[in-house]
């Protein structure tokens, strides 16, 4: 991909909707996620975070508004197209191959990279032995690049939740991702689990140059590692700008301190 | 009383020690048949693991992949001609399958998809018996069903080539689900769809794929049985005698599938010679069958099955 032109957002969103029944999801939120940042999507339970990560990974669509990325319309394209293009995520419950283990599950995150004809690759041998080992390298230096080498041959769900979190995150990691959507990356840790996750996630953003959406509840989090806020509530998008503004906004105040709506 | 005890208990024994050869024999054609449990459980597996659909219909695969090769051979084709053709059926079948009957039910309980596949069972069995008749059909691979003496033990030439290449499947098998991109995806979409999906696996190919493989082994199991006994619909029912092999080995487990396979074919030989007299015989008939119950009782996930942890 050229940066050629000006600098396009990486990601827009522009007015998306979604409904579950009767309740209304999402209503015409719109934002933009610059190429580098770290964007932080904040906002009390159920104000429509996950929701609106699932609309950017394609698992739900949107009934109105558009997704662009890369300037390029994406709205209605479903997970695998989603994940083709070059955007990664974490799931909020961890969504790891439990069974598999901790090298395997990042190799799974590598199967984009690799290539060969599906049904050809059983017979050829060779070629894939050496595409294998080719992958194997750049799979190992993001486990050296994580610190979970200690872990590599145990199976992913025998592992404690917080290092569930961080192979997930190294899954997604092996994918090369232009754009890393974080559901709660550091929900349901302890202080030590989250500066490291903190260190993990700037550390991926400074090294790989990775555009990173993050949805975290944690506020001094989110004030530490984010540049670019958006917050969330009913649904609707309440303040959006830097961590300063976000956090001296005043419906961002009353949402989080619970002040009745009308 | 205690001639009985020494009946089941010691005779048996006495016998097997009597005549090593002949215990011999009775070992050989017991693995030899447990080899050929074992690859149609393969295919139940293969496909279990991938989709976490129980395949009702591959029994009738085995059939239906014999029927074809046979149809072939007698419409005057060459063997190995037959073959690639009977290869391309098969490949055609599981894109079928995956357009007609998978996709519309994604998403859908293991239920609903399970009793997919026993209607793709009957249509099978029907289009079949259409396109090639009903008749009991005899195939031949060019290898005879004769036996030789080796260091005293007579063996037969057909048995040991089934048994060979049973074997070889099993290590391609165990290799492509271990060590290869596909076989990796194969066994992320079996843990979870969603993260798979979210990874960019394509769900759609990963069906056909396995769908495929599962008939590639359906082939072989149909030549191998076929071979033996005829190809006829009586066939089909070999897929029961896998059941318990699943059961013992675990319904995701590759290794599972093939040691399943070699007790309940070595346990039903040994049953049948030595204790059958016993009971007026025909052990060979429920001995899987009463063995997969002790089993459910005592280790219900299988030899190799994936323990069941659940968080309480």
């Amino acid at each position: 991909m050229s940066d050629a032109g000006p600098p396009l957002p990486l990601l827009e969103v522009d007015g998306i909707s979604v409904r579950f029944g009767a309740v209304q999801a999402l209503e015409r939120v719109s934002l933009e996620i610059v190429r580098g940042e770290i964007a932080a999507i904040i906002g009390p339970n159920g104000a429509g975070k996950t929701t609106l990560l699932n609309v950017i990974s394609g698992f739900y669509h949107p009934y109105e508004g558009a997704i662009r990325f890369a300037g390029v319309d994406r709205t209605h394209l479903k997970p695998y197209d989603v994940a083709t293009l070059g955007i990664a995520r974490t799931f909020q419950n961890v969504a790891l191959f439990k069974g598999m283990s901790v090298l395997d599950n990042i190799m799974t995150g590598r199967l984009l990279k690799m290539h060969g004809s599906f049904l050809l690759e059983a017979l050829y041998w060779g070629p894939a032995r050496r595409q294998e080992l080719e992958h194997r390298e750049f799979v190992e230096h993001i486990i050296d690049f994580l610190e979970i080498q200690a872990i590599r041959k145990t199976p992913a769900g025998r592992l404690p939740y917080g290092l569930q979190k961080r192979v997930e995150l190294a899954r997604a990691l092996a994918a090369q991702p232009t754009l890393l959507l974080l559901d709660e990356p550091m929900a349901g840790m302890n202080v030590e689990e989250k500066e490291d996750m903190c260190r993990f996630i700037l550390g991926v953003n400074d090294e790989f140059g990775t555009t990173i959406a993050l949805i975290e509840h944690d506020m001094s989090v989110v004030m530490d590692i984010s540049g670019h806020v958006v917050a969330l509530d009913y649904g609707r998008k309440i303040a959006d700008g830097t961590p300063d503004q976000v956090r001296s906004d005043q419906a961002v105040i009353d949402a989080y301190l619970g002040v009745a709506h009308a | 009383m205690l001639s009985l005890l020494h009946a089941v208990f010691v005779a048996p024994f006495l016998d097997m020690a009597g005549s090593p050869t002949f215990l011999a024999e009775v070992l050989i054609g017991g693995i030899a048949a447990g080899l050929m449990y074992s690859l149609v459980a393969l295919g139940f597996v293969l496909i279990f693991k991938a989709s976490g659909v129980f395949n009702f219909a591959q029994g009738v695969m085995v059939l239906f992949a014999a029927l074809t090769l046979v149809g072939l051979i007698e419409k005057g084709l060459p063997v190995a001609v037959a073959l690639l053709a009977t290869v391309a059926v098969m490949v055609a079948l599981a894109f079928g399958i995956e357009r007609v009957v998978l996709r519309p039910l994604v998403n859908q309980p293991p239920i609903i998809l399970f009793m997919a596949t026993i209607g793709l069972n009957f249509f099978l069995e029907g289009f079949g018996e259409m396109i090639w008749g009903a008749n009991v059909k005899k195939l031949d691979v060019g290898i005879p069903d004769e036996s030789f003496k080796m260091a005293g033990i007579l063996l037969n030439k057909l048995e040991l080539t089934a048994a060979g290449t049973a074997a070889v499947l099993v290590a391609v098998l165990a290799v492509f689900f271990q060590r290869t991109r596909i076989g990796r995806a194969l066994r992320a979409v079996a843990d979870d769809h969603e993260a798979a999906l979210s990874i960019g696996i394509p769900l759609k190919t990963i069906w056909v794929v396995v769908w495929s493989v599962a008939g590639l082994v359906a082939i072989v199991a149909g030549i191998m049985w076929g071979a033996k006994s005829g190809v006829q619909f009586s066939l089909s029912l070999i897929a029961l005698k896998a059941l318990p092999v699943l059961i013992l080995g675990g319904f995701e487990s590759v290794p599972g599938a093939i040691v399943g396979g070699l007790i309940i074919g070595v346990g039903e030989k040994l049953g049948e010679v030595y204790w059958g007299p016993l009971v007026g015989g025909a052990i060979e008939n429920w001995f899987a069958y009463v063995l997969a119950l002790a089993f459910l009782l005592i280790r219900p996930q299988g030899l190799f099955g994936e323990k069941i942890i659940e968080r309480v």
